[in-house]
């Protein structure tokens, strides 16, 4: 593949109208995945994440309006009429949800539905399609695959069904990988298996993966970049690893330090005060400032922190410069 | 309470809780032991389905019992009846995932609160009434007026604190607390932790700790049982289940849980359980556990293991226990990779 950027969002904002008026849901955001890489967007519920990927690929809700560039490959797709971005997503992107009955039907066979969008976008033959449903089922690893390929949704488990999922959205071979929040509802070992599985077809098929997840631990075992989200804008953004060495970002310090330490059991928790901010009344400044153990800097309050990078491809939207270490 | 147990407050002795469905008989709890000591926290973990919540809604008597004995405060209350069991005052008390499902929303947060007050004729007057609910959102940490608010004015975390209040209301021995962080941010999560530790200490509470979180539980449990398919296989203090476990259930079940470290988790080698977890309705002869195990050897089939000791205070149901070292806490061993023999 030659293109040096799968997805490129660019300056993304999303406004949706409510009842009580205009509330922005996600801020100016920007981010790129490239080829093979996986981009992790975590954060608390309500902080902008689906709604982020809902609009980058244009699955954004009617009462929604959408500013900023999105890339996918060589198109441009914000650039697109309706119906032509249908068929680039549908092409390119395939989509996994929390909920895997989101995008299966539970009166259909599976193996139908896995190939469903297939026979759309590569004009297979009904008889193809069945083929390759059960060859993609055997890849996201189904137990007998032929068998099962026309058994129900309802006849598989919840772990099962997120794997059909994922051999669904795997069906046009796509070039991105959307998962959002794919094993949230998911035991630890089932979640494991599904992690263990996209990053095995990821290094067998090349795709480019975002995963949405609200967990830390998920994050460090698949990303390559992460993205920190709160209140609709993404506050700290860079390579996994610089990311947890070196956390800037008063939220992203404070999310790490919260989490149970085994061997500080029996001290208190650092908890953070508060709650997750309503996108209805967003202070002006930093978002997080009404909860910020730190409060560098006076204008923290009133004025929104710029962009700074700080190191490479590790950026923060903080006044905090922090201290060493 | 029984001379002989001073310090138990509430007991589950071989307790089955079988329940008829059209596809078969669920074996929900299939013959669970389990004693919650007085001023401890037992954390209690396991795979959905595994039969958590059941057993702790036996504690309550929120679930007939098909056979075994659940004994609280030094009663037997197997058999009681809903009146009995209603008119007595409630020695356990429950908080649930979901406080926005738990209270009702057309009543004000007061009302919820002052309703085990009521019931259980707690408090004198409605002067009483009214300070005892001051009282309980003080300890929870919320502010006296939010006594007149209504369930879906509050957050997710606010919420949580009040169903923690009125589960304090009817003063119970213990609290059986059903996945309490699950439904919450995470950065609430530590403030309702700490919150439940302060009151435990400060009011000398019992628990009953579910939750999915391994991490949660070994930070907050005195002791640990691990569930599986309807039966317990694992018991023993947080730094040896979690660092010397015995069962390769509980073994492989910390291995899965990823770790807020990308070196770590780079270098760590998970036991990945192939399939899923088998029906309650029909489960596996001999070990429950030998249809996914890396460990499984013919015997598996043929002998149920039960708890027996691998160390002070420290059971599990294997018949070849693992005596290996995890090093660290949650998700940090290094332990082997290996492929479950087969699926159900
Ligand atoms: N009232 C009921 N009728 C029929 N089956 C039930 C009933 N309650 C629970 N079960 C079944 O009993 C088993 C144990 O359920 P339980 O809710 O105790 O599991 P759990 O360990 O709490 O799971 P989770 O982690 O998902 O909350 C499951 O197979 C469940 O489907
Ligand atoms: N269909 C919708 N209509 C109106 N507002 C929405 C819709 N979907 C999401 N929002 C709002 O947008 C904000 C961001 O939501 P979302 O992207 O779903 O957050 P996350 O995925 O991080 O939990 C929230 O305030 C949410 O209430
Ligand atoms: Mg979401
Ligand atoms: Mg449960």
């Amino acid at each position: 593949m030659s293109h040096t950027t799968v997805l490129s969002v660019d300056d993304l904002t999303v406004t949706v109208g409510t009842r009580r008026g205009p509330v922005r849901a996600v801020a100016g955001v920007s981010w790129q995945v490239r080829p093979g890489e996986t981009f992790a967007l975590v954060g608390e519920s309500g902080s902008g994440k689906s709604m982020t990927l809902l609009a980058a690929t244009g699955l954004a809700p009617r009462a929604a309006t959408v500013t900023g560039r999105v890339r996918l490959l060589d198109t441009e797709l914000t650039a697109l009429p309706d119906d032509r971005r249908r068929k680039v997503r549908g092409r390119h992107v395939g989509f996994v949800f929390q909920d895997p009955m989101t995008s299966l039907n539970p009166v259909l066979p599976v193996g139908r539905q896995v190939t469903e969008a297939a026979e759309e976008h590569l004009g297979l033959t009904r008889r193809a399609a069945r083929d390759r449903a059960v060859e993609l089922l055997e890849l996201v690893g189904i137990p007998s695959a032929a068998r099962r390929v026309d058994a129900y949704p309802h006849q598989f488990s919840g772990g099962m069904r997120q794997r059909v999922a994922i051999a669904m959205a795997l069906a046009c071979e796509p070039d991105l990988l959307i998962a959002d929040e794919p094993t949230t509802a998911l035991d630890v070992t089932t979640q494991a298996q599904i992690i263990e599985l996209v990053a095995d077809l990821q290094a067998r098929l090349g795709t480019a993966v975002v995963w949405v997840t609200h967990d830390l631990g998920v994050v460090a075992g698949i990303a390559d970049t992460v993205a920190v989200m709160y209140g609709g804008r993404i506050v700290e953004q860079g390579p996994v690893d610089a990311v947890f060495d070196a956390p800037t970002h008063p939220y992203t310090r404070a999310l790490l330090a919260a989490r149970p330490d085994p061997s500080r059991r029996g001290e208190d928790l650092v908890a953070i005060p508060g709650s997750p901010p309503s996108p209805l009344d967003l202070p002006p400044g930093c978002a997080f400032w009404p909860r910020c153990p730190v409060r560098a800097d006076p204008r923290c309050e009133h004025e929104l922190p710029p962009l700074t990078t700080v190191g490479d491809g590790h950026t923060v939207r903080t006044f905090y410069r922090g201290e060493a270490g | 309470m029984s001379a002989d147990t001073p310090d138990v407050v509430a007991e589950l002795d071989d307790l089955k809780v079988h329940f008829p469905t059209p596809a078969g008989t669920v074996r929900a709890v299939d013959g669970v032991s389990l004693a919650v000591r007085r001023g401890e926290t037992l954390g209690l973990v396991g795979e959905s389905g595994s039969g958590k919540s059941t057993a702790g809604l036996a504690l309550l008597r929120l679930v007939d019992p098909t056979a075994g004995r659940v004994r609280v405060a030094g009663a037997d209350v197997t058999l009681w009846s809903r009146r009995r069991l209603r008119a007595t005052r409630r020695h356990v008390a429950m908080v649930f995932q979901d406080p926005q499902a738990s209270l009702d929303p057309r009543r004000t947060v007061g009302d919820s609160i002052a309703e085990p007050l009521i019931v259980h004729r707690l408090a004198a007057s409605t002067a009483a009434r009214r300070a005892r609910v001051a009282e309980l959102l003080d300890l929870v940490g919320l502010r006296a007026d939010t006594a007149g608010r209504y369930p879906h004015e509050l957050s997710g975390g606010q919420r949580q604190r009040v169903g923690v209040a009125r589960a304090l209301a009817g003063e119970p021995d213990l609290i059986v607390l059903d996945e309490p962080i699950a439904s919450l941010d995470l950065s609430v999560q530590a403030q309702i932790m700490n919150l439940l530790r302060h009151l435990q200490r400060d009011l000398g509470l019992t628990y009953l700790f579910i939750a999915h979180d391994l991490a949660a539980v070994e930070h907050m449990s005195d002791r640990i049982a691990v569930m599986y398919l309807g039966r317990i296989v694992e018991t023993g203090p947080p730094e040896r289940i979690y660092r010397h476990p015995a069962h390769p259930y509980t073994a492989a079940l910390l291995s899965a849980v990823p770790v807020a470290d990308p070196r770590v988790e780079r270098e760590r080698r998970r036991i990945v359980l192939t399939g899923d977890i088998p029906s309650p309705v029909d489960p596996p002869s001999g070990c429950r556990f030998r249809t996914r195990c890396p460990q499984a050897r013919p015997a598996c089939a043929e002998t149920d293991p039960a708890l027996a000791e691998v160390g002070p205070g420290h059971d599990a149901a294997c018949l070849f226990p693992l005596d290996g070292e995890r090093d660290g806490g949650v998700g940090e061993g290094a332990t082997t990779r290996a492929d479950a023999a087969g699926t159900a």
